[in-house]
């Protein structure tokens, strides 16, 4: 597999330097600000996600230190048109990852077909066998889906990873854009950005339409967190609050009468949907991990008898495992019958020997990821790393070469950032939310972008000090 | 809403309640200190500590009794889950847990009170700023309390938060009447000895009540006046009347919304009605601290109760 050349895309310039169509306006009204002024308003910026109290908590810090995600105040934007390809392409994909999951809890169609090794099921602890042979109320297994993109080209957009297990950073999308109307509400009204604000309302609307058969009307939707001390717990507030319903915690819930009920303060009432942000080894102390608390006695019985839907559902992580993501484009085609519209980042599988042989060989070029992994832990990157980590490196991979898949260093686009000298390009991904329900699939227009803010840096990961800026999709 | 958001929602009024009523007692102390003799000083710090339940874990640190010393366990004493600094930020982590109930201003007015708190107090207080923050500390919580009133719906939300508020309050204000009594006593008892005029005051202090008896009362400061004034004068926001007619009120509110009420409101309605019919006379006659001993039970019986009734715990 050849290595593609990683010359940067610059989503504002084109190569003569001129400003491309997506950026016009936005550019024509920033080079009418006063600079000292756009200072003081990026300084401000911090204070008012500070005084929200719009924060993550990081582990094993100093009693979760609570810190904040660096917000850009140049916004990332996408045309249009180019929208609408991402969008058709996201919702072929979205549409594949839901047929595939239904499908290996099932039949496992693709795995007699020959197009996906059945090794990788196999001792995959991100495949629960509690899930085989059952369907979740409206066929949905991953109601809410965020795909990491990476651009490399003019329209050319790369999935870098499928996050169909419980993806995090809504909330960010939304206030970054709340941010950014506060901060600069003329220029809303001199460039058409789609909104993104109606999410909640949607993903409350696509949550209901999921709910289990013995629901009622209007079912109850509840976000259940692991609790004040979770990375993302302003977001699963936040989600709560937008949504207008309850944020429960393990302690709230029991099962009485069949149902999972939450404790009010007029006695148990049932839910219908459990948006769950706690892992499914966290989920049912009775059914994964004996000594959870965050999770619920008893909801996977109560599950596979129609009482509740959990969003997204238990054992959707086999998506997002590493791995079955270098099968996509193949994943894609079987049960769509389409060619994929978005194209995979050339992957190597490192349990291949020949891959192996080549990821050894080419270590220094290359990006190489834990199979399991997330967040930017336990990954090396080539270009980045001293020889001595190169080594110790390869030593692991030999170990264990089936624990990893390897990636060329990316092309990723670059979009500028606002720092005290003026413009300056960096490196960013974008996440698109997705959302699944019987009803059909729906795209939030924009994401959240993430931003390297070290120059020249591929890292984007908010763990690992990325930024994140508003992302804009213009009206037609 | 959820049994859990009820209670962090109890706790965290009650936390910064008692965060403002600790400062405005701190204050009290620090004005004597000034205007008293050094034993004299000294057993009124002795008596703050008292006031606030917190004499035994400070003299488990501490061999002496001083200003600084107090002060500083007070404010911001490491180790002291009581101090000005753990409620306030108590009073956080609980909206934190909470903000979901709670409109945007409020969440924002707490977050900010933390973070200009916990900024003021990471440091040791000198003397000469101790008055500046003592009133940030009172001028913080007041600002919660307001966006509260300027912004919440009046449901069950804003009644668990005002629940919180009195139950607090009526304890604080009791707890400084019981320290106090024994500067009361020897006119209750008519013995007619000569009693400080300094002294009786700093117990209107504790409760930023001097200015308002003065209005009510022509200035004159009487014993009597002054235990009638903080137990049975509704008018006065800190009277345990007051808190009590609140307190009816607000349980009241909870019952209507939820269509059913429990014990606690019948516990809640018998002290607001004996409030309502005691006079200052037969409360003496009875005995002070007897009266206070009795309320301060009664007050801790209606806060479980509420717990229980509305599911606060499992």
């Amino acid at each position: 597999m050849p290595s593609p050349k990683p010359v940067n895309y610059d989503e504002m310039l084109d190569e003569s330097g001129a400003i491309r169509p997506a950026y016009t306006a936005f550019r024509q009204w920033y080079d009418e600000q006063d600079p000292a002024w756009l200072r003081r308003q990026d300084a401000e910026a911090e204070t008012f996600f500070r005084r929200t109290g719009i924060t993550f908590n990081v582990y094993g810090d100093d009693a979760g230190e609570e810190r904040l995600i660096p917000f850009d105040m140049i916004p990332r934007i996408i045309t249009a048109a180019e929208w609408r390809q991402l969008s058709r392409g996201i919702e072929q994909r979205v549409r594949a990852l839901n047929a595939f999951l239904h499908d290996l809890y099932h039949r496992q169609e693709i795995v007699r077909a020959g197009k996906l090794p059945q090794r990788l099921l196999d001792g995959n602890s991100a495949f629960l066998r509690e899930m085989v042979g059952f369907t979740p109320p409206g066929g949905v297994y991953t109601h809410i889906v965020g795909i990491d993109l990476i651009r490399t080209g003019p329209g050319e957009f790369m999935v870098l990873e499928d996050n169909a297990r419980t993806p995090s950073g809504v909330s960010y999308m939304l206030e970054n854009r709340e941010t950014m109307m506060a901060m600069f509400p003329e220029l809303f009204t001199r460039v058409q950005v789609r909104p993104v604000s109606d999410y909640p309302r949607r993903l409350a609307r696509s949550l209901a339409a999921c709910a289990p058969d013995i629901a009622g009307d209007r079912p109850t939707v509840a976000v259940l967190t692991p609790g004040i001390y979770n990375s993302a717990y302003f977001e699963h507030a936040f989600l709560a609050d937008q949504m207008g319903a309850e944020l429960v915690e393990g302690s709230d819930l029991r099962v009485i009468d069949g149902r999972i009920a939450m404790r009010t303060t007029c006695g148990y009432q049932p839910i219908d949907v459990l948006y769950r942000r706690v892992d499914d080894e966290y989920l049912d102390p009775l059914t994964f991990n004996p000594h959870s608390v965050l999770g619920v006695s008893g909801i996977m019985d109560i599950y596979r008898a129609g009482g509740i839907t959990i969003a997204n559902a238990p054992g959707t992580g086999i998506a997002d495992d590493k791995a079955i993501y270098s099968f996509m484009p193949e994943i894609v085609e079987f049960y769509t019958g389409e060619k994929p519209i978005l194209q995979n980042v050339p992957t190597w599988r490192c349990a291949e020997p020949d891959s192996l042989a080549y990821v050894l060989d080419n270590l220094a070029e290359l990006v190489v990821k834990e199979v399991h992994g997330s967040g930017g832990y336990g990954m090396l990157i080539g270009p980045t790393s001293s020889k001595a980590e190169i080594a110790a490196f390869a030593r692991k991979l030999r170990a264990r070469p089936e624990n990893f898949i390897a990636q060329p260093t990316l092309a990723l686009s670059t979009v500028p950032i606002f720092t005290k000298a003026g413009l300056a390009p960096r490196h960013v991904d974008l996440r698109p939310f997705v959302l699944v329900s019987p009803e059909g699939i729906d795209i939030t227009p924009g994401g959240l972008t993430r931003v390297a803010l070290k120059k020249g840096s591929l890292v984007v990961n908010s763990s690992q000090g990325g930024g994140t800026k508003d992302s804009w999709v213009l009206e037609d | 809403m959820l049994g859990r958001t009820a209670d962090g929602i109890f706790w965290m009024f009650r936390y910064l309640e008692r965060a403002e009523n600790t400062a405005r007692l701190l204050e009290t102390g620090f004005r004597l200190a000034l205007t008293r003799g050094h034993s004299a000083a000294s057993s009124e710090w002795q008596s703050v500590l008292v006031t606030i339940g917190q004499d035994q874990a400070f003299h488990a640190v501490h061999d002496e009794v001083n200003g600084p010393l107090v002060t500083d366990w007070i404010l911001r004493g490491k180790g002291n889950p009581g101090s000005v600094l753990a409620m306030i930020e108590q009073a956080r982590s609980n909206a934190r847990a909470v903000r979901t109930a709670l409109t945007r201003e409020v969440w924002e007015a707490t977050n900010e009170a933390w973070m200009v708190l916990r900024a003021e107090l990471a440091r040791p207080i000198k003397a000469s700023t101790l008055g500046d923050v003592l009133a940030a500390i009172r001028r913080q919580s007041t600002l919660v309390r307001g966006a509260m009133d300027g912004t919440m719906l009046r449901n069950d939300i804003y009644n668990f938060a005002r629940i919180g508020t009195f139950v607090e309050r009526a304890d604080n204000t009791a707890r400084i009447l019981d320290v106090k009594y024994y500067v009361l006593l020897p006119s209750i008892s008519w013995v007619g000895s000569s009693l400080d005029n300094v002294q009786w005051e700093t117990v209107l202090r504790s409760v930023s009540g001097e200015r308002a008896y003065r209005w009510l009362n022509a200035g004159e400061l009487d014993p009597r006046g002054i235990a009638d004034f903080l137990i049975l004068d509704s008018r006065f926001p800190r009277s345990l009347s007051s808190c009590y007619a609140k307190l009816e009120s607000n349980i009241e509110g909870l019952a209507r919304q939820y269509r059913r009420s429990g014990p606690a409101q019948a516990l809640v309605s018998e002290t607001a009605m004996l409030l309502r019919k005691a006079t200052i006379d037969t409360i003496l006659e009875f005995g002070l601290h007897e009266f206070i001993a009795d309320f301060i039970a009664r007050n801790r019986q209606a806060a479980d109760a509420i717990a229980a009734d509305y599911r606060f715990t499992d």
